[in-house]
């Protein structure tokens, strides 16, 4: 029984893919004994698993993500924190607090405020219940320096490279630290305001041509390039 | 609150149809008992009741004057309103119209209006200027299901019992006469309603079908057996095929039905 | 006011816009058109132009409207003051309160709404010009924000209408001939599923010539929906041609 694609073809949802003995994988779904895409990708099929890497998606928490967020609004015993998902996601003050939590007493908006940026980890989500977060380990917590950009989830796994090849020769051109929330969110933190621009460039490069080859070779000459061509102006 | 199903009932329902049967006994296809009372409501020019099952809608009609459409000089006026009143179940809530009772009013309009059932060129007092206005009012009173068959039925049995006021326009001005006459209808269309359940094509939905139903068409057929009007529901699907079927179905269905009315 | 023409169809088979029995209007679809909104499309069929815009999938406001085993589509059908003839009030008539029902029912079949219980996705479609089949139209560019926005689908929905003018049965009524005409059936369909979701009608038809009205709608929506495919390669294709240069 065949598939009705080529590999890595553009499909469209409801495209037919495969029929017969196959099994639905990323992104497509089954209908009878026949596979359809449920969203705009690329298709592929592993043996006989059918999948489509999205081209566009949105993120889904998943418990252990580091995600960044903003706070949006201070509660009685706690925060609630948009990490761009369909579903906002709550903090609660004994996370963060080290000490017991008097809500008469404590001012939490002192600690964090609406519009405030966290990096912090979903600690629990399931189908009934809004994402829980915490803060309570090395790395997480407030945001107070660097650059927000936003990226599509599905091409974070491409600014990281095989074995983090594409995200550490971006950290090392630039001397940026670089987090990037599974979410899509990513928080770069440079010397410069220069540097920091020159790693998003680099990063919103990569989104465009993530379905592409040769890329982190071309990203490493991109940025040699400019960083060049910066020292050639401050030579002027 | 609300009546929701259990997913017990649920199951029980599609079951059952899939078996080709139903909870109160009857065919797929088969309509409920209906009985229709013609001019309850002194009041007004024009009433009739329909109880379809439990299914209770009562509907007035009330004839005023007014101006034409400006594209329709030499036509009367037409408007239908349906309210879901909140007695009719713990569902409704009172306040503006929503989209199910707006939506009950354009399909009932839609099946009058299409089929050309008023004779509207009738309707005109100073031609361009004055009018008759026909206001039909659907009361929903008691909702067990298929409210559009009900009100359809009720609606064109309404009209058909309306009283127009004789008058005579003496300078520019109407003066009602003594004395009056039926409104001038050439044609008394028929809304059959069929359900999608569990696949199966099933007429006449009762209110705890409609909870599982997929998908609804209803469908207004006139006295010559032709479709004047269609209005799919739900946020399911119909094959081109099942839309074949039910358009069979819902012209014999009116058929049936046209033979039990004294219209 | 102009004066009601003698014939919508001539003895040749020809419209008064010079088209035949069964030939669509032109259109235009393009994807990806709005900055702010999640998914976003916009139409151009005959003279008809739509634009749509996508948010979602996000928590529901006010929150009791949310359901807790699923996802809820909420529609907006909306005309222009001044996309009619007579500039329309911007208050929403019970015709656009009955069409933002009947395009929601006729999208959400397309729609997995088990994936993503307690929230909603808005549509919001604006009718900036009307000519007649608007709610098809909107139907088209509705379903194609919707995939921009990276909402899981079943498939894409495609709109478009025929009807009857004069004794014929045509396909894709502008609004002269559906105002003029004898009949008009609007139709939506997820062709890959053979799955009609949206099926109306006003005027007077036979059963035969419905049966020829629906099988004539649906050959329209197929050749819309390989537009629909089209709009949405050429906005991420344009992408990957850019890389590869």
């Amino acid at each position: 029984m065949p598939t009705y694609f080529e590999k890595k073809q553009l499909v469209t949802p409801g495209e037919l893919l495969a029929e017969g003995d196959y099994i639905a994988g990323e992104n497509s779904y089954m209908e009878g004994n026949k596979i359809y895409a449920q969203r705009i990708g690329l298709a592929d099929a592993e043996n006989k698993k059918v999948n489509v890497v999205a081209l566009r998606a949105f993120y889904i928490p998943k418990t252990g993500d580091i995600i960044i967020g903003t706070v949006i609004e201070v509660g009685f015993n706690g925060w609630t924190v948009d990490i761009k998902a369909p579903y906002t996601a709550m903090l609660r003050a004994s996370d963060v607090l080290s000490r017991p939590f008097k809500p008469q007493n404590d001012e939490l908006s002192q600690v964090l405020n609406a519009g405030d940026l966290i990096v912090a980890k979903i600690a629990s989500y399931d189908r009934a219940h809004d994402p829980q977060l915490t803060v309570g380990e090395p790395g997480l917590g407030k945001i107070t320096r660097g650059q927000i950009m936003r990226v599509t989830p599905t091409k974070i796994p491409r600014v990281i490279g095989k074995k983090g090849s594409m995200i550490s020769t971006i950290k090392q051109e630039t001397g940026c630290q670089i987090i990037l929330g599974v979410n899509g969110v990513v928080l770069v933190t440079g010397k410069t305001v220069e540097d920091e621009e020159l790693a998003m460039m680099a990063i919103q490069k990569i989104e465009a041509e993530s379905h592409t080859s040769g890329l982190t070779d071309r990203i490493s000459l991109l940025l040699k390039e400019e960083k060049s061509k910066r020292e050639e102006k401050k030579n002027e | 609150m609300s009546t929701l199903l259990t997913r017990v009932r649920q199951k029980q329902i599609g079951q059952l149809i899939d078996a080709g049967k139903r909870l109160d006994g009857r065919g797929l296809t088969d309509y409920r008992e209906f009985t229709i009372e013609e001019g309850l409501i002194e009041r007004a020019e024009g009433s009739a009741r329909i109880r379809l099952g439990k299914t209770d809608v009562l509907v007035g009609v009330k004839v005023g004057t007014g101006e034409p459409f400006p594209d329709t000089p030499n036509d009367g006026v037409l408007t239908v309103n349906a309210e879901l009143v909140p007695l009719a179940s713990p569902n409704f809530e009172p306040g503006p119209p929503d989209e199910n009772s707006v939506e009950l009013a354009r399909i009932v309009d839609r099946g009058i209006r299409e089929s050309k059932a008023v004779c509207s060129e009738k309707l005109v007092i100073v031609p361009g200027k004055k009018v008759f206005v026909i206001f039909v009012d659907v009361y929903v009173l008691n909702h067990d299901g298929n409210l559009i068959d009900a009100s359809a039925l009720a609606a064109v049995s309404a009209l058909v019992n309306t009283k127009m006021p004789n008058y005579e326009v003496e300078d520019g001005e109407v003066k009602i006469k003594a004395g009056d006459s039926p409104l001038p209808l050439k044609s008394h269309p028929i809304t059959v309603t069929v359900a999608k359940i569990s696949g199966k094509l099933v007429v006449d939905p009762w209110v705890e079908e409609e909870q599982v139903m997929e998908a609804r068409m209803s469908m207004a057929i006139n006295d010559d057996g032709n479709i004047c009007a269609i209005q799919k529901g739900c946020a399911g699907f119909f094959t081109p095929q099942q839309i074949l079927e039910a358009a069979k179905i819902a012209q014999e269905k009116a058929a049936e039905l046209r033979k039990k009315l004294d219209w | 006011m102009s004066e009601k023409p003698e014939k919508l169809i001539d003895k040749k088979g020809i419209r008064l816009d010079g088209r035949k029995a069964d030939e669509l209007r032109p259109l235009k679809l393009q994807v990806g058109v709005l900055a702010n909104a999640d998914g976003s499309a916009y139409i151009e069929h005959g003279k008809n132009k739509i634009i749509v815009g996508v948010f979602g999938p996000r928590e529901m406001h006010p929150k009791h409207l949310s359901q807790p085993d699923r996802m809820v589509l909420r529609c907006r059908y909306h005309m222009a003051p001044f996309s009619v003839q007579e500039r329309k009030s911007p208050a929403p008539s019970r015709r656009e309160v009955e069409l933002s029902k009947v395009i929601r029912e006729a999208l959400e079949p397309s729609v997995f709404v088990d994936l993503y219980p307690r929230a909603g996705i808005d549509v919001y479609m604006e009718v900036l010009q009307a000519d007649g089949g608007t709610r098809c139209a909107a139907i088209t560019a509705a379903s194609l924000a919707i995939a921009d926005a990276g909402i899981p689908l079943r498939d894409l929905v495609v709109g478009c209408a025929a009807g009857k003018i004069d004794d014929t049965v045509v396909l894709d009524l502008y609004d002269a001939e559906d105002k003029l005409g004898a009949a008009d059936v609007p139709v939506a369909i997820m062709p890959n599923l053979n799955a009609v979701t949206l099926l109306q009608m006003d005027g007077i038809l036979t059963p035969a010539e419905f049966e020829t009205a629906v099988g004539m709608a649906v050959e329209g929506c197929k050749k819309i929906y390989a537009m629909q495919k089209e709009a949405l390669r050429t906005k991420y294709m344009t992408v990957k041609e850019e890389a590869e240069e």
